[in-house]
């Protein structure tokens, strides 16, 4: 009971002296990832886009990309929001500077801060390896389709046994 | 008879070797019980649980020994904002853990509840089935082995089979478990099983890294739990279930650790414990990280 009651008292005492110190780290701290999940073949972009004249204006797709159903704010949003249309190998920030797809964390914190800062704690999304060590962190993306964020409804696995009652 | 008028002072004698004859046979070569045994003798028994299992499996099997890290103290935290009831983290502790396939046991149930009645066990259904998850209107709320500091489980224990580690895992001595289900009827989670008949494994399915404590293969009549995958955590990694969750709602780690998850969720998040007025103070917490 003791060491249990003095870790929740610690808790208490540190959290109230330690909110300046838990806030998110400079924003350019950068975390392990796996590499972003591109459909097959896509990546790089500039290997199609390289010299083809940009065209900013808002409109559907027919040609390419046809595929991409954007169900994120679509209202207000749209390609070249995020992704940079003169150098299509990034995405780029509402400032414009640059992001690679390596870090677009950074482009999704913009408008989902609490869920970066989340994040970043460890505590949004779902993390392997070793609770006292090394772990490995998932990009947005791997779970989220940036297109489509909502998270896709999954099957369940078999549901246990009911007890078996003799006369039933 | 002759015996009859032999020296009363050497009958005495014959009786007290008898004893500590037995007392020796009794101790040493029974059943050992785990909870205090002394590291060498520990070490042994683990061998000797290597060479039975492995036997029993037809190929090489760990058992573990290692014991709590000084500074630790385990807890786990379960966001039940984000859980979708997929029960991916059911079949992973099963396979993790060595559960009995049939007789079914599972260490951890995924209660389905309705929105509108919260956070109410009278209105669970662990038997959801729909084509997919998350179901409209509901949310769930997966329940195991809450380690309670106050364990209501192992007071009852009448053989001192079921302790609390250092590191606050409330684990099973299965060998010293008499199978007489106190501490299922303690728990008020229902998260202690038994095994009501001889479990069965498939031999490809058996996960060969175990800890003495956890996973080894248990025998008819004993009780089991979750153990924190006490083989994994004990050596810093997480458990089976945390990893196996896709939405990443089951974090765990070191409390007395300030920067880790588990402290962050506790300082910044809304959490309950469940069942809370029965004090059995779990380190289970439940939280709503949105």
């Amino acid at each position: 009971m003791r060491p249990f009651a003095m870790a929740m008292l610690l808790v208490g005492v540190l959290g109230a002296a330690d909110t300046p110190k838990s806030q998110p780290k400079a924003a350019e701290e950068r975390l392990e990832v796996p590499p972003p999940p591109f459909s097959e073949g896509i990546f790089p972009c500039m290997a199609c886009h390289e010299g083809m004249p940009v065209n900013r204006t808002r409109r559907e797709l027919t040609g390419m990309h046809t595929d991409i159903v954007l169900k994120h704010d679509e209202a207000h949003r749209w390609c070249l929001d995020c992704h940079d249309a003169t150098n299509r190998n990034t995405l780029h920030l509402a400032s414009g500077e640059p992001v690679p797809f390596e870090e677009s964390y950074r482009l999704c914190g913009q408008c989902h801060g609490e869920k970066l800062r989340d994040w970043r704690a460890g505590v949004h999304g779902r993390r392997t390896g070793n609770w006292n060590g090394a772990k490995s962190y998932l990009l947005c993306a791997h779970c989220h389709n940036p297109h489509q964020p909502h998270f896709q409804a999954l099957v369940p696995k078999p549901a246990p046994k009911p007890p078996h009652r003799p006369g039933n | 008879m002759p015996t009859e008028d032999q020296n009363p002072s050497r009958r005495l004698f014959n009786i007290a070797a008898a004893g500590a004859a037995a007392s020796w046979v009794m101790t040493s070569c029974g059943p050992k019980r785990l909870y205090d045994a002394p590291k060498e003798k520990l070490r042994s028994a683990v061998q000797e649980m290597e060479r039975k299992y492995a036997a029993q499996a037809g190929r090489s099997v760990s058992v573990s020994e290692a014991g709590a890290m000084p500074g630790v103290q385990f807890a786990y935290a379960l966001d039940i904002s984000r859980c979708i009831g997929c029960r991916r983290c059911v079949y992973a502790c099963v396979a993790e853990n060595n559960q009995s396939r049939d007789p079914q046991i599972q260490w951890i149930r995924v209660n389905s509840m309705e929105k509108d009645k919260g956070v109410d066990f009278s209105h669970a259904d662990p038997y959801y089935n729909p084509a997919e998850v998350p179901e409209e209107g509901h949310f769930y709320v997966p329940v195991g082995c809450q380690h309670c500091e106050n364990s209501p489980c192992t007071k009852v224990c009448p053989t001192g089979a079921t302790w609390t580690e250092p590191d606050g895992i409330v684990v099973v001595d299965y060998d010293w478990c008499i199978g007489c289900r106190y501490c299922m009827a303690a728990c008020p989670y229902g998260a202690r099983h038994f095994n009501w008949s001889e479990p069965t494994i498939p031999a490809a399915e058996l996960n060969p890294n175990m800890h003495y404590l956890g996973n080894r293969p248990r025998v008819k009549g004993v009780v089991e739990k979750c153990t924190f995958c006490i083989q994994r955590t004990r050596a810093g990694r997480y458990p089976a279930c945390v990893e196996a969750c896709p939405v990443g709602a089951r974090k765990f780690g070191n409390l007395l650790d300030k920067d880790s998850e588990i402290r962050y969720i506790i300082e910044h998040k809304r959490i309950l414990v469940l069942k809370e007025e029965l004090n059995t103070v779990p380190r289970f917490f439940y939280f709503y990280a949105t």
